[in-house]
């Protein structure tokens, strides 16, 4: 059942698919990652805050951001990002944003919605007599928050950080559908290309598979370790 | 920079034969339901099956459960969705391939299944936390009863756990609906491919997939109060009131 398949044509393309494919998708998910933790934490601080307005903005963005499909808001800022580039910049048309840039945004925007959920519920795990104690010693509330609140925060919440970020690495495969070679596009062009489907397929799926579940282990076994027996 | 917004649009015909672009975007509208609805089924069924074997004390059934769920979550779903609609057809014999691949709505079938299995993975996974979140009095109950491994599941482990698994139930149901644009690479035309179609016809993108964007929200809404409205149905009193869930990653 398995003959007429090439299966060397894996070998033949594996340093071009590691080299353009795997570093675009490993550096999209590097930085989406930092980006949107950084935004994330920052969304979450608005979602708590006693001002309605900033948690109303908050909670706007972060409910339309997890109602709304990935695939849909790929192409939200696809068409967006030029627009905003040429409003910010005071063009008189839509500027050009290349593939990578506007991927970029994409994902940091999108995931940002996801890890404010986690550092929400991280902050929340934190008893509120820390924030007053932190007044009552005269720190502000960006010193209460980034000395004594957020780094106990994130320190509970890494494991599901980390998981959600190893969700981030397999849905960059979705830039796909504005035709950017990540690891998956590479992989397709080959295919399409060479007509191995079958082969280039499987291998994708394998190497995506190794990755995600070596780390997803690492996280298990992290999380076994800092993972305080019970409250 | 101006954009020209016409919001008008929706009524004016589309070139594809549907009517206006707003019946554009309601057929697209059908396509996401059907599909996410019929996959849902699979996934719950699937999924529940698997999350009870992984909590059974037999080994090769967790086994075999565990697999299942690392096989379908650690692949991205749309290279599940290539692989079962390019690769699979040529893996089976050639006339059942060949049969599979001149399939009309084949686009439909392959979401369905892709979509339902791996949704499966992630019900499994909340029915398994479920039951191992009963305290573990209640199986020794049931076992010291003279209750058979089936019945102890039947009677006691799973209605409780069922209830303590709506409101992660709730946000994978949404994950459907939202997952089913996947399908829009292999040419299935749901909501999301329909509003890119209706941007490409009409070069009015913004309107398109606002429109778009506004029907994921009041598809979020109501599938979110159903639940809620499910969920005081079936809770037993004194029990479980208002669970507060723990954050999980995901979509």
């Amino acid at each position: 059942m398995l003959t007429g398949f090439d299966w060397d044509v894996i070998r033949r393309t594996a340093p071009y698919l590691f080299r353009e494919g795997m570093t675009f998708t490993l550096t999209l998910t590097a930085l989406a990652m930092a980006g949107g933790i950084v935004f994330g934490t920052l969304l979450a601080m608005m979602r708590l805050a006693s001002y309605r307005v900033l948690s109303g903005v908050a909670g706007a963005y972060v409910n339309v951001m997890r109602s709304t499909p990935l695939v849909l808001v790929i192409f939200w800022f696809y068409f967006l990002v030029p627009w905003i580039g040429g409003w910010l910049l005071g063009a008189s048309r839509p500027i050009q944003v290349g593939a990578f840039v506007s991927a970029l945004v994409t994902f940091m925007m999108f995931e940002a919605a996801y890890y404010c959920e986690i550092m929400r519920a991280g902050i929340q795990s934190i008893p509120r007599g820390q924030m007053w104690a932190g007044y009552a010693l005269g720190l502000s509330y960006w010193q209460t928050m980034g000395r004594i609140v957020l780094p106990q925060a994130f320190r509970n919440m890494i494991p599901v950080l980390l998981t959600q970020t190893i969700i981030l690495f397999q849905d960059t495969s979705l830039v796909y559908v504005i035709s950017i070679t990540d690891f998956l596009g590479a992989a397709s062009k080959i295919a399409q290309r060479d007509g191995r489907l079958v082969e280039m397929y499987l291998f994708v799926a394998v190497v995506y598979f190794t990755i995600s579940f070596g780390l997803s282990s690492l996280v298990k076994r992290l999380q076994a370790q800092i993972t305080v027996p019970s409250r | 920079m101006k954009y020209n917004w016409n919001w008008g649009i929706f009524w004016q015909l589309s070139p594809d034969g549907h009517g206006t672009y707003l019946d554009t975007l309601l057929a697209g509208l059908g396509w996401t339901l059907a599909t996410a609805l019929a996959a849902w089924l699979i996934a719950l069924a699937l999924g529940m099956v698997v999350g009870v074997i992984r909590t059974t004390p037999v080994n090769w059934m967790r086994r075999v459960g565990d697999a299942w769920v690392e096989v379908f979550r650690n692949v991205p779903l749309l290279v599940q969705m290539f692989i079962w609609f390019f690769v699979v057809p040529e893996l089976l014999p050639a006339s059942v391939g060949v049969w599979l691949k001149q399939l009309p709505r084949s686009a439909f079938y392959t979401a369905v299944v892709c979509l339902g299995l791996y949704t499966s993975a992630r019900v499994a996974e909340q029915v398994r936390a479920g039951i191992q979140s009963l305290a573990s009095g209640q199986r020794m109950a049931g076992v010291a009863l003279g209750l058979t491994l089936p019945q102890t599941y039947r009677y006691i482990l799973l209605p409780m756990a069922i209830r303590i698994v709506m409101p992660p139930l709730t946000s994978e149901f949404m994950n459907v609906i939202k997952n089913s644009a996947v399908a829009l690479t292999i040419g299935l035309v749901e909501l999301t491919a329909s509003a890119r179609s209706m941007q490409e016809f009409s070069f009015q993108v913004f309107e398109a997939f606002t429109a778009a964007t506004l029907i994921y929200m009041a598809l979020n809404l109501i599938v979110v109060r159903g639940m809620r409205w499910l969920e005081r149905r079936l809770a037993v009193p004194g029990l479980l009131g208002a669970a507060q869930a723990m954050p999980q990653a995901g979509h």
